[in-house]
C-alpha cells in the first residue's frame, strides 16, 4: 500500500527529475523530433506538482486517473496522450485489482502501445516500458530494474524509428537516443528512488 | 444545423485558421466549422482541451469530422474523443487525409447533407491507401 506521504514524495520526485532533465530531453528531441519534449513534459509535471498535495490526498486509483487527465490536458504534443493513457490505465486497473501493481503496469504499457499504434523495438518509450514490465514480472530488484531501463534507453540509439515524428527521418534516426525512451527511464528512476 | 461539422486541428494556429478560411471561402457557411492549433503553453503543438472545445463549437447532430496534421494532432484528437465520451464519441470521425485539401473536400461533401461516413470517405480518397 502506498501512503499519502509516499505518493506526495513520488509526485515531487518525478516532477523534480523531469525539471532537472528537461533541457537534456529537448536536446535529444531536437535531433530526431521537433525539440519540444523537455518543455512539454516539464509543463505537464509542473501542473501535476502544483496540485501534488490535493492529488496525494485521494485514494491511489483516483489520484492516478487525475494525474493522467492532467497530463493529457497540459503536456501537448504526442507524449501527452501517451503518458496520460499510462496513468489513466494504472488508475483504472488498480481500482479493480488493488495491490496488483505488476499486472496494472503491464496493462498500462499495453494501453500506451494501443494509443501510439506501436510495439517494442520501434525506438519509442515502449522500448523501455516493456522490458521494465518484464523485469517487474520476474520479481527483479530495484537496482536491476533501473539497469534494465538504462540499458534499453541506450539500445534505442541503434534502432530506426518506425513510429512518430522521428520516423520521417528514416535511416537518419539511427545514431540518436529516443527522447521518449529517456523520459520513461527517468520516471522509472524517480519512482524507484521514492518508493 | 444537420450537416456534418468539420474541425481542423493543426500544430500551428495559423495553419488551422488558414485552412478554415479556405473552407469558408470555397464552401460557404452551410457547414459548422471550428479550428484549433497550438499547445497548452501557446507554442506549436496541439491541446486536448482545445480540441474538445472545437468539437463542441462545430457540433452537429449528424456528427463531426476532424482533419489533423501531424502525429500528435491525431493522438490528441483520439484522446479528446475518448474524454468527451458518451453518445457524442460515436459520432466523431478522424479523417486520414491532408489537412487543407481534406478539410475543403470534407466540407464540400458535408454541405450537401452527406453522412459522417460519406464525409470521411471523401476526405480519405485524397490519401493513397
Amino acid at each position: 500500500m502506498i501512503s499519502e506521504a509516499q505518493l506526495r514524495e513520488l509526485l515531487d520526485a518525478i516532477s523534480a527529475t523531469i525539471t532537472a532533465h528537461a533541457e537534456e530531453l529537448t536536446t535529444l528531441d531536437s535531433a530526431i523530433g521537433d525539440g519540444d519534449h523537455g518543455a512539454n513534459m516539464k509543463r505537464g509535471f509542473d501542473a501535476v506538482a502544483a496540485e501534488a498535495a490535493a492529488l496525494a490526498g485521494k485514494p491511489l486509483p483516483e489520484a492516478l486517473k487525475a494525474i493522467g487527465t492532467k497530463l493529457v490536458m497540459t503536456v501537448g504534443g504526442a507524449s501527452g496522450p501517451l503518458y496520460g493513457t499510462m496513468f489513466l490505465t494504472l488508475g483504472k486497473e488498480l481500482a479493480t485489482a488493488p495491490e496488483d501493481y505488476t499486472s496494472a503496469f503491464r496493462k498500462a504499457v499495453d494501453a500506451v502501445a494501443a494509443r501510439g499504434k506501436s510495439a517494442f523495438g520501434q525506438k519509442t518509450m515502449l522500448d523501455v516500458l516493456y522490458p521494465v514490465a518484464d523485469a517487474l514480472d520476474a520479481g527483479k530488484s530495484k537496482a536491476e530494474i533501473l539497469a534494465v531501463a538504462n540499458d534499453e534507453v541506450a539500445a534505442t540509439k541503434d534502432r530506426k524509428a518506425i513510429r512518430g515524428r522521428a520516423s520521417f527521418l528514416g535511416d537518419r534516426s539511427i545514431g540518436h537516443i529516443d527522447p521518449g525512451a529517456r523520459s520513461s527511464a527517468l520516471i522509472v528512476e524517480a519512482i524507484a528512488g521514492a518508493l | 444545423m444537420s450537416n456534418v461539422g468539420i474541425v481542423i486541428v493543426s500544430h500551428s494556429p495559423l495553419v488551422a485558421q488558414g485552412a478554415a478560411d479556405m473552407v469558408r471561402q470555397m464552401v460557404g457557411d452551410e457547414v459548422p466549422l471550428a479550428w484549433c492549433g497550438g499547445d497548452p503553453g501557446g507554442g506549436l503543438g496541439t491541446s486536448v482541451e482545445a480540441i474538445m472545445q472545437a468539437i463542441e463549437r462545430a457540433w452537429s447532430e449528424a456528427g463531426v469530422a476532424i482533419l489533423v496534421d501531424l502525429g500528435g494532432a491525431e493522438s490528441n484528437s483520439e484522446m479528446a474523443i475518448e474524454m468527451l465520451g458518451g453518445d457524442k464519441a460515436g459520432r466523431i470521425a478522424i479523417c486520414n487525409a491532408p489537412v487543407v485539401e481534406g478539410a475543403v473536400m470534407a466540407a464540400t461533401e458535408a454541405s450537401g447533407g452527406a453522412s459522417l461516413a460519406e464525409v470521411q470517405a471523401t476526405a480519405q480518397e485524397l490519401s493513397p491507401a
